[in-house]
């Protein structure tokens, strides 16, 4: 049996997320998606509820939630980190290097993502996990 | 301050994407003509109901898989000849190239022959699969 954790603190943890690289996207800033792919690599090894954004969501926002608790399973959000974390990577190599449009693809996507997560409940791992499976195991 | 335009294109395609996703999950599509495979106890693991079976193929990074399994094994308690079978579509992966599952959670429904009259991607709502059932005959 996998962990389970709070349900509504992914879903918070998408809309910082979505701030953030908002934020990458808009200044093309280095250091912003460098933070954003930190943040992800943490929810990716060691689990969405151990980021930054998470930390804000127990401390900050959780308390003030009156909303019933629902706990889900912590593997469709730490894929969902998996997958943020390597758009974010692609984007701080075009960072470093000067390849401004594949930053901006890059960041768009993983953006797009967080952002659908965030507004829509979007299920990254429901949409693309199994089609990925498909591709990798073709013969 | 640099350009805008891209975070705007963005969040205008992933409004468009978002509002045409939530409107679809759930939703019972029927085939236009029934031809697929026919899939039989032994396949989805469980005995053919005598008029129709829900067939959900899961995985394990999907929240909604729960929800779907939850609602549909309860409905199926108070509907005698329809069944249900859960497929972990990870280990399966032969029948999910076989009759395309994309998604998950997936539902195929079978009519009694066993073969699929209709699929639902996503946490379909109670009303829906009670219209998707009682349109198999």
């Amino acid at each position: 049996m996998s962990v389970s954790i709070d349900a509504r603190g992914p879903r918070w943890s998408a809309v910082i997320t979505t701030v953030v690289l908002a934020t990458a996207l808009v200044t093309s800033s280095f250091w912003v998606i460098t933070f954003q792919a930190v943040v992800f690599a943490i929810g990716a090894l060691r689990g969405p509820q151990f980021t930054p954004y998470a930390v804000i969501f127990k401390k900050l926002i959780k308390p003030r939630l009156k909303s019933v608790a629902t706990s889900e399973d912590v593997r469709p959000p730490q894929f969902a980190q998996a997958v943020g974390l390597v758009f974010a990577l692609i984007a701080v190599i075009a960072s470093a290097t000067g390849a401004g449009g594949v930053f901006t693809v890059a960041v768009g996507f993983a953006l797009a993502a967080a952002f659908l997560n965030a507004a829509f409940n979007f299920c990254l791992g429901c949409e693309m996990y199994l089609l990925i499976l498909r591709v990798r195991t073709a013969k | 301050m640099k350009t805008l335009i891209p975070l705007v294109a963005v969040l205008a395609g992933a409004t468009g994407f978002g509002i045409w996703y939530q409107r679809t999950r759930g939703e019972f599509r029927k085939k236009k003509t029934v031809n697929g495979p026919k899939l039989t106890a032994a396949i989805v693991g469980t005995e053919l109901g005598s008029r129709a079976t829900m067939v959900q193929f899961s995985s394990a990074f999907c929240t909604p898989c729960r929800a779907t399994k939850a609602l549909l094994e309860d409905m199926v308690k108070t509907i005698p000849d329809v069944h249900y079978a859960h497929i972990d579509a990870e280990s399966n992966l032969e029948l999910v190239r076989k009759l395309d599952i994309r998604s998950t959670p997936t539902t195929l429904f079978l009519n009694s022959a066993g073969v699929e009259v209709g699929r639902a991607m996503g946490t379909p709502k109670r009303a829906q699969v009670h219209a998707a059932v009682a349109a198999i005959h």
